[in-house]
């Protein structure tokens, strides 16, 4: 009986609050635009039966009807891709940096990895405004330098959601490469070594494909969640930037199209799925391999 | 071979200066005279002044705080019990849809959440406030509590737990006697990561939350859409700080804590 209790309270809790939800964004999804309300009048309740009657598909047409949609999905695959990279060419050095430094330093080095993770995203993302802006720090810096004779135009650009990405997301690309390559046992590569590998062929060959598993994971950890992202494209990019995360918070709060907003969220959870699958695949692997 | 080549040095030496440097030209310029944010005009704490005065601010900070701690004790008590359950429930109907709603939230996009959880509020009527903002932050917290407790949970010894109800114990006090003391410290950061997920959230809680609750980052997010603000840089600083400190002191702590438990385990060595 106590071990039902146990299991029922956090079970009922998600499935109220996560999946029901979720079942209601597919509902919403295909109801008419019509019978949609403001946020803001709680008349809803009564909507609702009605919408059961009204399903059809007429928001998942209209969303491949309409340009901007279709754009904004490739765009935030094509920001999400090329971000991750980055913050793998970024997080790689400074993981492997980490793992040959003495042992009594890597607490430390660990900590200052974390920590930024403790402060608020939102002020980091916001950081960047001041920085990247055209009177902002680094185009000062940069002409007193004397690179450059005229500030260069990052704020508001995709360049700037890059930066921010790459910014906010390093340590999820450094953490699961730090612990893969701590773990890496040092004589695997003196072997290499002694068999005639000169060190950047050890690298190349022992290394990398040693730290496979942190590299896929810290990827997936990156690539994920800023898919979805809506604070660092609305913040640091520009009109042009196209982020299907800051087109639904848009198409919600601003156009007040429920409807559309349920299907642009039904759309950008069957993509994210994909990845999703083949994270946990990789992690039970992963778990596999190690027992 | 623990030695760091120069390529090392470099990029260790540039990664950090690329995590931290933002965060710290940020401190300076909450000092800076000037209300351009960006020419520094001398040294001044007027913007913390002005920022202690400005009531909307204050009243959104507590908002946050009652918040944070409400969600993250109740995502806690949920979590620990989530992650008893996958750790010690054994077979049960429908295990597998309930690890995937344990590590679904993980990975979730705000937006995507947000969205379903105002959806459901309003789908049953509910008043949109701070109630809500605790329920939609203690969902995806839970997840993370669960995640940290039960990395823990399964790494120890089950022996211990058998033995307390061998000699008699409960179920409920072999857990509050010998379990719960054991696994004290991934409970405590995982209260301590809730409260910090929902100290920061700005998405879900924009969606959660109706006219009569703002939060922080919602008051900032406000802000900031207008362009860099003094102001918003003291507030920034001094969350900043409150972080800093707070991390410091948990790692001095924990490390008083490991150097004890060796000290215990070398007495007790000595004796046998």
């Amino acid at each position: 009986m106590r071990r039902f209790a146990l299991i029922a309270v956090p079970y009922l809790w998600l499935l109220a609050l996560f999946l029901v939800p979720f079942a209601i964004v597919f509902k919403v999804s295909l109801s008419d635009f019509a019978l949609s309300i403001p946020p803001y009048t709680p008349t809803m309740k009564d909507g609702f039966a009605a919408l059961i009657s009204g399903l059809d598909f007429e928001n998942f047409v209209f969303l491949t009807q309409d340009d901007l949609y279709w754009k904004a999905y490739v765009s935030s695959l094509q920001i999400a891709f090329f971000s991750t990279i980055a913050t793998l060419l970024v997080g790689y050095p400074m993981a492997y940096g980490m793992a040959r430094a003495p042992e009594e330093w890597r607490p430390t080095l660990m900590m200052l990895v974390i920590l930024p993770f403790w402060t608020s995203f939102l002020i980091r993302v916001y950081a960047w405004v001041g920085i990247l802006s055209t009177e902002g720090f680094l185009n000062q810096l940069l002409l007193w330098i004397g690179v450059i004779n005229e500030p260069l135009t990052i704020l508001n650009t995709n360049w700037a959601v890059y930066i921010g990405i790459v910014y906010t997301y390093l340590p999820f690309m450094i953490l699961p490469i730090y612990a893969a390559l701590e773990r890496l046992d040092e004589s695997l590569i003196e072997a290499a070594e002694d068999l005639g590998c000169s060190r950047m062929q050890a690298f190349w060959l022992v290394t990398i494909p040693l730290s496979r598993n942190g590299i896929v994971a810290g990827c997936f950890l990156v690539f994920i969640p800023a898919l979805g992202e809506f604070v660092i494209p609305s913040l640091l990019g520009g009109s042009g930037t196209l982020m299907i995360g800051k087109v639904l918070f848009e198409e919600f709060f601003a156009n007040r199209d429920w409807p559309v907003a349920s299907a642009v969220a039904v759309i950008l959870l069957l993509i994210l799925i994909i990845p999703i699958i083949l994270f946990q695949r990789n992690e039970q692997r992963q778990q596999e391999a190690e027992q | 071979m623990n030695r760091l080549s120069p390529f090392n040095v470099v990029s260790l030496t540039f990664g950090f200066a690329f995590l931290y440097l933002p965060m710290l030209i940020l401190v300076i310029f909450s000092f800076n005279e000037s209300k351009l944010v960006t020419v520094w005009a001398g040294f001044s704490t007027k913007w913390y002044g002005t920022l202690i005065q400005n009531e909307a601010f204050l009243d959104a900070a507590w908002v946050t705080l009652k918040v944070a701690v409400m969600s993250s004790t109740l995502a806690t008590v949920l979590g620990t019990m989530a992650a008893y359950v996958l750790v010690r429930g054994g077979r049960f109907l429908g295990r597998t849809l309930f690890s995937g709603m344990i590590y679904a939230p993980l990975v979730m996009p705000e937006v995507i959440t947000g969205l379903s959880l105002l959806l459901l509020f309003i789908g049953i009527g509910m008043d949109r406030g701070v109630m809500t903002i605790v329920l939609a932050h203690t969902t995806f917290s839970m997840c993370f509590v669960s995640v940290v407790v039960s990395s823990r949970l399964s790494t120890f010894d089950r022996s211990l737990e058998e033995a307390a109800l061998d000699l008699g114990a409960s179920q409920f006090n072999a857990f509050r006697l010998v379990t719960l003391p054991i696994i004290a410290p991934a409970v405590i950061s995982g209260w301590l990561l809730a409260f910090t997920l929902s100290l920061d959230d700005l998405v879900i809680a924009s969606f959660a939350t109706g006219p009569s609750a703002t939060t922080l980052p919602m008051k900032i997010w406000s802000s900031v859409r207008l362009g860099v603000s003094p102001e918003i840089n003291a507030l920034s600083s001094i969350l900043i700080g409150i972080v800093t400190i707070g991390v410091i002191t948990a790692s001095l702590m924990s490390k008083r804590h490991a150097v004890r438990v060796r000290r215990e385990e070398q007495a007790a060595q000595r004796v046998t």
